[in-house]
């Protein structure tokens, strides 16, 4: 088979732009003049068509335990991957690939950034989002409770004061292995990669280690080639005790409470059966309630 | 480097990241699985391919680069029904789409909309003669009261499960497993179900329930005594008597007006349990798993002595269960006692023809919902023109291509096997609610009579175009074409 050549067009709406490529799926938005839009989505298609190829050129570091000090990765992308989950090396297993959503999407918008004065952008990958603000400008961003069905639970109000540039989600329902449990735990900080290792790191805290009604199996017992090896990811969690959900979200929140002490979240939102835990690090980034308005009501 | 692949496993080449799948998994990309060996594109947006030959089942349709096969692009031959047809995550924008084709030089115009339904739930009927509880009682999954148990039917208990004051009336948990009960039993996964005072099932669509842990295999064509009533005459001579047995009416051939009517003689025989009128026996031995859902599995054990005053040695007894799947042939010795014996071949095709009229017990599935006026304003600027329209018959309904039950009255309230639906097709919003495709398809002419969205309308081409996000899958052969006008022949 031809590899599938990467899809580069505008959707429907005639407004969005949507990157496609291999596991990457990019929905990018500019906001500005008509001018500026067509030469920010100009250099994101020209940059992106050759970031899986870059990746997977040096796939086999990238997943690869990560390290404290600079790695010898040549990709721009692999870069901004390496440095994001290098605070989190010395104490826990994490590997570059933990913020490859995050890092594509933020390398996109800086190319389009670069390329033009823009309102406002996003750069949408698969959930993991880099965000863009002019002064005044604001973004309201929608939040599902699980990442394998669309619903949404509530929303954040994200302006160019707050020191938020990234949004990132993860789950054991997720496309990503977890070795949590919960079913999304959606962090907002400076950077989407920062938001994408961090999100990794506080989803695998979310977890009752041991509780008989959590499954788990060797991560390349389903996908061989995993950057998890042998290491046990949840594949379903049974109906659980509100007691230990509480508990459960606490020990989520917890590294939580820990990263933002470390500056390295603004905030995070921990989701598990139902049942949400806010952590906010910065005074102003309020989650609040979105009504459902998606979907045509019946 | 030589590859050593395992065998459940392929390697893709779709993308230099060349993953790894094992069989049922999908790569990094959740885009190509592998499905038996080969790689497939799994995609959500599903498009109904109208099946070539009959018979043709439901699978993923192998999109490949230069593989596109060219009749799909005809009008006529392609439907997008509405699952997935909402953006699906992290997209949310599900306007929607209004696809127009020509089907026999008339335009037609299908809506296209995932709807959420708080007013819905389920109609379940189980084929089992079971007691599976009192009617009215509480059905509950993981705990939570999720339906009750509602007017059985010929030889089937039927269930309602979820409804609004499940899914939005009771607590937070309560909503939650109603509503993923709901989920799992609409897209064909198991559920297991307790009923308050009776019993535990488990029930998949389309497939036999679980009683108790007891699989049904058959639901029986009558009670014994009906039995006797419909095979009496092809007993006749070639037996003397027969007992039907059953939990809820044991039939006695040489006793039963059926018998009586055919002048078969007295034989003597005498049942253990309560008469009720001549040849039928209540309560011959407790419910169980065993013979006619007794719990016996000796015949002999429901009989007392034959009377010496009627029997007669070389006596010829069948004893033969509701369902005929289990069966013995008896004469009685010298002494009146009975003595199996192989069954004569001349009986052999009566206890057949008896197990071949008990079908196949099975768990069916309705999904019932009504469409409220803003899913209807989302097709017209005129909410209640769509209701008549739909009424007039000048509108078709399918969720997911399948036919819709309309019920007659205001509304749109209807009712869809999901068994004819392809897989999947359901999704839900933790309002709580269940999300369901519907599908609107009638003339363009009349769509735009009725206030319809025509500057949204948008050709099928265009839509198939866009190829990435889309599923194609065969439709099933029993149901009607969607596309196909009203009264016209294949």
């Amino acid at each position: 088979m031809m590899r599938d050549p990467a899809i580069v067009r505008m959707l429907p709406d005639g407004r969005r732009l949507h990157l496609h490529d291999g596991p990457i799926d990019l929905i990018v938005k500019a906001n500005g003049t008509h001018e500026a839009i067509s030469a920010a989505y100009e250099a994101a298609a020209k940059r992106f068509v050759t970031v899986l190829d870059e990746l997977c050129g040096e796939l086999p570091l990238l997943r690869a335990q990560a390290r404290r000090d600079p790695q010898v990765l040549r990709g721009a992308v692999a870069q901004r991957m390496a440095a994001a989950v290098a605070p989190y090396a010395e104490e826990c297993f994490i590997t570059p690939m933990a913020a490859v959503a995050g890092a594509v999407a933020e390398e996109i918008l800086d190319t389009m950034t670069g390329a033009a004065q823009l309102a406002r952008a996003y750069v949408n990958n698969g959930g993991d989002i880099a965000l863009h603000f002019a002064p005044q400008e604001r973004y309201k961003v929608g939040m599902a409770e699980r990442p394998d069905r669309p619903s949404l639970f509530g929303a954040i109000e994200i302006s160019c004061a707050m020191p938020v540039r990234g949004i990132a989600t993860s789950g054991w329902r997720g496309r990503s292995f977890s070795l949590g449990i919960a079913d999304a735990v959606t962090v907002l900080a400076e950077t989407a990669a920062k938001a994408d290792a961090a999100a990794t790191i506080i989803a695998n805290g979310v977890d009752l280690p041991n509780h008989p009604a959590i499954t788990r199996v060797p991560a390349n017992e389903i996908a061989p080639d995993s950057d998890l090896g042998a290491r046990l990811v949840t594949r379903s969690v049974g109906a659980l005790s509100d007691s230990k959900i509480a508990m459960a979200l606490e020990s989520g929140a917890n590294v939580a409470r820990e990263l933002g002490a470390r500056g390295l979240i603004v905030a995070a939102a921990l989701n598990l059966q139902g049942h949400t835990r806010v952590v906010s690090a910065a005074d102003g980034c309020e989650f609040m309630e979105l009504s459902q308005r998606s979907l045509l009501h019946a | 480097m030589a590859d050593v692949l395992p065998a459940d496993t392929i390697r893709c080449d779709a993308c230099p990241v060349l993953c790894y799948i094992k069989r049922g998994q999908t790569g990094a990309c959740d885009r190509y699985g592998n499905a038996d060996g080969q790689l497939v594109r799994v995609d959500p947006h599903i498009l109904l391919d109208r099946a070539k030959s009959q018979g043709a089942p439901l699978v993923p349709f192998l999109e490949r680069e230069g593989e596109w096969d060219g009749n799909l692009v005809k009008g006529k031959e392609t439907f997008v029904t509405a699952i997935g047809a909402g953006t699906t995550y992290p997209d949310y924008k599900p306007a929607p789409f209004i696809v127009s084709s020509e089907v026999d030089g008339v335009d037609m115009v299908t809506v296209v909309t995932e709807g959420i339904f708080s007013y819905c739930g389920v109609k379940l009927k189980i084929d089992t003669d079971r007691n599976l509880g009192p009617e009215r009682n509480l059905v509950r999954a993981q705990g939570e009261p999720v339906g009750h148990v509602t007017t059985a039917e010929y030889g089937s208990q039927m269930l309602s499960l979820g409804g609004v004051h499940h899914l939005t009336g009771g607590t937070k948990s309560e909503g939650r497993v109603t509503c993923e009960t709901l989920l799992d039993l609409c897209n064909g996964k198991e559920v297991e179900l307790t009923i308050d005072e009776g019993a535990s099932v488990r029930v998949v669509a389309g497939k036999a329930p679980v009683v108790n842990g007891q699989q049904e295999e058959r639901m029986r064509v009558g009670c014994g005594s009906a039995t006797i009533g419909m095979f009496a005459k092809q007993w006749l001579g070639k037996v003397d008597d027969v007992v039907v047995v059953d939990d809820h009416i044991t039939g006695v051939l040489s006793e039963h007006q059926a018998g009586k009517f055919l002048g078969v003689r007295e034989t003597g025989i005498a049942i253990k349990g309560r008469r009720s009128t001549p040849g039928r026996y209540f309560q011959v031995a407790n419910p169980g798993t065993g013979w006619g859902g007794t719990d016996i599995s000796d015949p002999l054990t429901i009989l007392k002595p034959f009377k010496e005053k009627f029997a007669w040695p070389k006596l010829r007894l069948l004893m033969v269960s509701t369902t005929g799947e289990q069966f013995a042939y008896f004469e009685l010795d010298e002494r009146l006692q009975p003595v199996q014996k192989e069954l004569p071949s001349e009986l052999q095709e009566s206890v057949a023809r008896i197990r071949e009229n008990c079908e196949p017990a099975l768990t069916t599935v309705l999904f019932m919902a009504g469409a409220g006026g803003s899913l209807r304003a989302g097709v017209t600027e005129n909410p209640v023109k769509l209701t008549h329209s739909v009424k007039a018959s000048l509108t078709r309904v399918t969720c997911g291509g399948a036919p819709a039950y309309i019920w007659p009255g205001g509304g749109i309230t209807f009712m869809v096997d999901v068994t004819r639906m392809p897989e999947n097709a359901f999704g839900y919003v933790p309002t709580p609610a269940l999300v369901a495709p519907m599908e609107f398809t009638l003339k363009k002419e009349d769509y735009a009579a009725l206030g319809g969205h025509m500057d949204h309308v948008r050709p099928l081409s265009e839509v198939l175009a866009e190829k990435e996000r889309k599923r194609q899958v065969h439709s099933l052969p029993e149901n009607p074409w969607p596309l196909q006008p009203r009264g016209s022949k294949e």
